[in-house]
């Protein structure tokens, strides 16, 4: 998609206002009469009033037999997109990553963001009759918190104590400050349930949607909940959900009209897509990020900086982007923090593809050997690939590469965060603190380089603690300079979001978080007569 | 005749425990097992003692295969490691749909294989005869991923006269069920008639060379006559197990199908589970496939004793 392209979609979603958009599409080189029809289009689209009714169709991939309506189960897209559906978060996340009120209508934090007061939404009805209170809210979040199976476990180990206030309020002690916890809290495991809920092949929650029927990794009905407190979302009269992994049939569904909406479009279709008059594509500019790790313990061979920074300077971050992405996406600059957040240190100089700099560097290194990189479709689709081209451009500055193909089955227990030099992948963290922490943290367990920079976990614990927003920019600024210097890990590319729909749907944006409006597109799309 | 058929039996049942044995076998000797399987990265040895514990992991595998047997056998599969659905329920629809697939394909491919095979003995080394062996050759010899695609192409996406989506629900009524399987029945046939049908056409023309028949054409009876009245029967057992193997081929062989039409078959389920080594579900898949395959050879085999009476009255 074209600068231009991505532009309209953002004064579209409303998250850039006309003057802006008008600047930008004109810094990006589109000509006045050009200008003029692109706001014409677009300002048509989105004054667009949503319609009400109709069936909505999804084809959606990231989809198993294996899934579940239990929130604290959910591991892809097609659990969170129908759960989505019918349940809802205490804080939602808004397309630029910011919070929004949920079930909670507001909230603050007392001096030292320790302690959160969240005051939750009056005359919330259940799917089955029950009104939500403060008791529902504490049974959820202690969903996955202590003995859990949840997928939220690790954030929310950082919660000590859930209080009930009133019936419409809660308070939350933290073990340490977090000035954005509220962020926490909107992890898509975390969704509102009747307290005591065990059971949830029923998926009661307070959503736009009541379940019809629920056929896992095949397909999944909803109707729409007629006493749903939402009168922005939840248009359609019901949705019907097929779960298609496969490319190739999810592509075939949309193009033959049997389906309104699809997620994962393959970047090597994606331009036949956009060329049929009657689809249209949908970009998200997003946190999921490729990485090389690096392990850089004591004694090992990546505790040369020197050979880091060869592989930083001689890696091509842009053939990344347009072989493997085919063009949908943006090189990285070795931080995991994408240009979309707020937090994005844009200062850095970016690293590119330059021979006499790796050649520089290998040399001062000492290095002589050959190292093996380990690659594994398992990481992404495409890893193997991206291994094949480092060491192509890593020859050509004098460095010896083998790659090593995993077998994906096992590669998580017996290569990740084992190897000293793997492929994998980060999706995107809702904030740039929980982001560089989860990844690089010093005692983070996932911190697959075992970068241990003492300096870089004080920036983080002062960042935390810090409730002034220009003061926490200015030191994740820092922070990110830092690690991106240090080359805590190889950070070659950042993948968009891609999803496509037929001429019938409206309201169908991009999100910074993940596809399908980070899964909220049952709620918020709605069908053109 | 009777004893013939039992003893068939007795080997359909002993050939039935073997593959139980190899299927426990083989999930047993997957790495790692299904406490493992079930605690992924957050396993401590802690915990996953006590899994084991939980799960009856901790005892031999030969009581464990003695106990999974006896309760197979009672038509208990256990539950589902990953949703704790109970394996029988959550197999059973996905059966119900590869059996009407396989079904439904089988109705228009036997006949139509069969029919072709006889015509293309009897108007043998003609125009017909040519066209129709090259034909079927190359629709066997191009991948089903690949008919599949092109069928989706032209009468899904091009022409709109049929779904490129196979996604049937328990609720669909038959004539919906036949719409929605249209083009993956239409692949499966091109993919099995090519087999059946020269079978067919090779044994008939076998026979014809046998001195009985030259008998009949010299009573002057006509060639089509001959064919399907004197040849045909003589030349049914070898069809019979062809025509078993293939029935057999659309139960457990259509994944690659299943996929390109997103059918929920029972192809699929197995694939999920697998990759999530869900074993309980992949044993009971095996089983059913193992049953299915020995089940239709079997029949043939009873088919071939039946049609022949050479066997039927062993002197």
């Amino acid at each position: 998609m074209s600068e231009i392209e991505f532009l309209k979609n953002l004064h579209n979603a409303g998250r850039i206002n006309r003057r802006e958009f008008l600047g930008r599409a004109a810094a990006a080189g589109a000509g006045a009469a050009v200008l003029n029809t692109l706001v014409l289009g677009a300002d048509a689209y989105a004054a667009e009033t949503p319609r009400k009714g109709g069936l909505l169709r999804l084809g959606v991939g990231g989809g198993s037999t294996t899934d579940s309506l239990d929130p604290a189960s959910w591991n892809d897209t097609v659990p969170t997109a129908s759960g989505n559906a019918f349940y809802d978060p205490l804080i939602d996340v808004s397309p630029e990553n910011k919070p929004l009120p949920g079930l909670a209508v507001s909230w603050e934090a007392k001096p030292g963001a320790t302690e959160w007061v969240f005051n939750l939404r009056r005359g919330v009805t259940f799917h089955n009759g029950k009104t939500f209170s403060a008791d529902d809210a504490i049974y959820s979040i202690n969903m996955h918190r202590g003995k859990t199976k949840s997928g939220a476990a690790g954030s929310f180990s950082a919660i000590t104590d859930v209080k009930k206030l009133s019936d419409t309020q809660i308070i939350i002690t933290l073990k340490s400050a977090d000035a954005e916890f509220p962020m926490v809290l909107t992890d898509y495991h975390c969704r509102m349930v009747p307290a005591g809920t065990t059971d949830f092949s029923k998926a009661i929650g307070t959503g736009c949607f009541t379940l019809e029927s629920f056929d896992p990794g095949v397909r999944i009905k909803g109707r729409h909940f007629v006493n749903s407190w939402r009168t922005d979302r939840g248009f359609v009269d019901a949705f019907d959900m097929t779960v298609i992994n496969d490319s190739s049939a999810r592509m075939n569904a949309l193009i033959s009209g049997q389906v309104d909406i699809v997620n994962r479009v393959d970047p090597k279709i994606a331009n036949l897509i956009k060329a049929k008059k009657n689809l249209e594509l949908v970009q998200g500019r997003g946190g999921w990020h490729a990485v090389v790790s690096l392990m850089q313990d004591k004694g090992s061979m990546f505790e040369n900086k020197d050979l880091r920074l060869a592989m930083k300077y001689g890696i091509d971050r842009t053939q990344v982007v347009k072989t493997l992405f085919g063009g949908f996406g943006t090189v990285g600059n070795d931080t995991p923090i994408p240009r979309s957040d707020p937090y994005y240190n844009p200062n850095i100089a970016q690293a590119s593809f330059d021979a006499d700099k790796a050649k520089f560097h290998l040399k001062k290194s000492g290095f002589a050997g050959g190292l093996t990189m380990q690659a594994s479709e398992a990481a992404f689709n495409g890893a193997v690939d991206m291994a094949t081209l480092m060491q192509a451009s890593l020859t050509k500055v004098g460095l010896k590469i083998d790659v090593k193909k995993e077998p994906a089955d096992g590669f998580w227990s017996n290569v990740w965060l084992k190897g000293a030099c793997v492929t994998s992948y980060w999706a995107g963290r809702s904030t740039a603190t929980q982001m560089l922490d989860v990844g690089y943290g010093p005692t983070a367990p996932w911190n697959e380089s075992h970068y241990r920079n003492p300096k870089f976990g004080q920036l983080l614990d002062s960042a935390r603690a810090e409730l002034d927003e220009p003061k926490r920019k200015a030191i994740l600024f820092e922070a990110q300079a830092l690690m991106s210097d240090d080359v805590a890990s190889l950070v070659p590319a950042f993948r968009d979001t891609v999803d496509a729909h037929n001429d019938k749907v409206g309201g169908h944006t991009p999100h910074a978080l993940s596809d399908l409006d980070s899964s909220n597109i049952t709620s918020k799309a709605w069908l053109k007569a | 005749m009777i004893r013939l058929v039992a003893l068939r039996l007795v080997f359909g049942l002993v050939t039935m425990w073997a593959a139980s044995v190899l299927i426990f076998g083989g999930t047993e000797l997957l790495p790692g097992d299904l406490a493992t399987a079930i605690l992924q990265n957050s396993a401590t040895p802690e915990n996953l003692a006590e899994l084991r514990a939980h799960l009856g992991l901790d005892r031999p595998p030969l009581v464990r295969y003695g106990e999974w047997l006896t309760r197979a056998a009672h038509g208990d599969l256990g539950t589902s490691l990953s949703n704790d659905r109970d394996v029988v329920e959550e197999i059973a629809p996905r059966l119900r749909n590869t059996v009407f697939l396989a079904g439904f394909a089988a109705l228009i491919a036997v006949p139509l294989a069969i029919g072709l095979g006889l015509l293309a003995a009897i108007w043998q080394a003609s125009v017909f005869d040519r066209v129709i062996n090259f034909v079927t050759l190359l629709t066997i010899s191009v991948p089903e991923y690949l008919v599949g695609y092109l069928l989706v192409k032209y009468f899904a996406v091009r022409w709109d006269l049929f779904p490129a989506l196979a996604n049937v629900s328990p609720e669909t009524d038959l004539g919906g069920r036949i719409y929605l399987t249209a083009l993956p029945v239409v692949t499966l046939v091109l993919v099995v008639v090519a087999h059946m049908m020269r079978m067919t056409r090779a044994s008939v023309l076998s026979i014809m060379a046998s001195p009985y028949i030259e008998m009949a054409f010299l009573k002057g009876l006509s060639k089509p006559r001959v064919v399907v009245r004197h040849a045909f029967p003589n030349a049914l057992a070898p069809i019979i197990s062809v025509v078993a193997l293939n029935l057999a081929y659309l139960v457990v062989g259509v994944v690659v199908v299943e996929q390109v039409f997103v059918y929920p078959g029972l192809g699929q389920l197995m694939v999920d589970a697998v990759s999530k080594h869900d074993l309980p579900v992949v044993q009971a898949c095996g089983l059913i496939f193992a049953g299915a395959f020995i089940m239709l050879n079997m029949i043939a085999d009873i088919m071939a004793i039946l049609s022949n009476p050479r066997l039927r009255r062993p002197r």
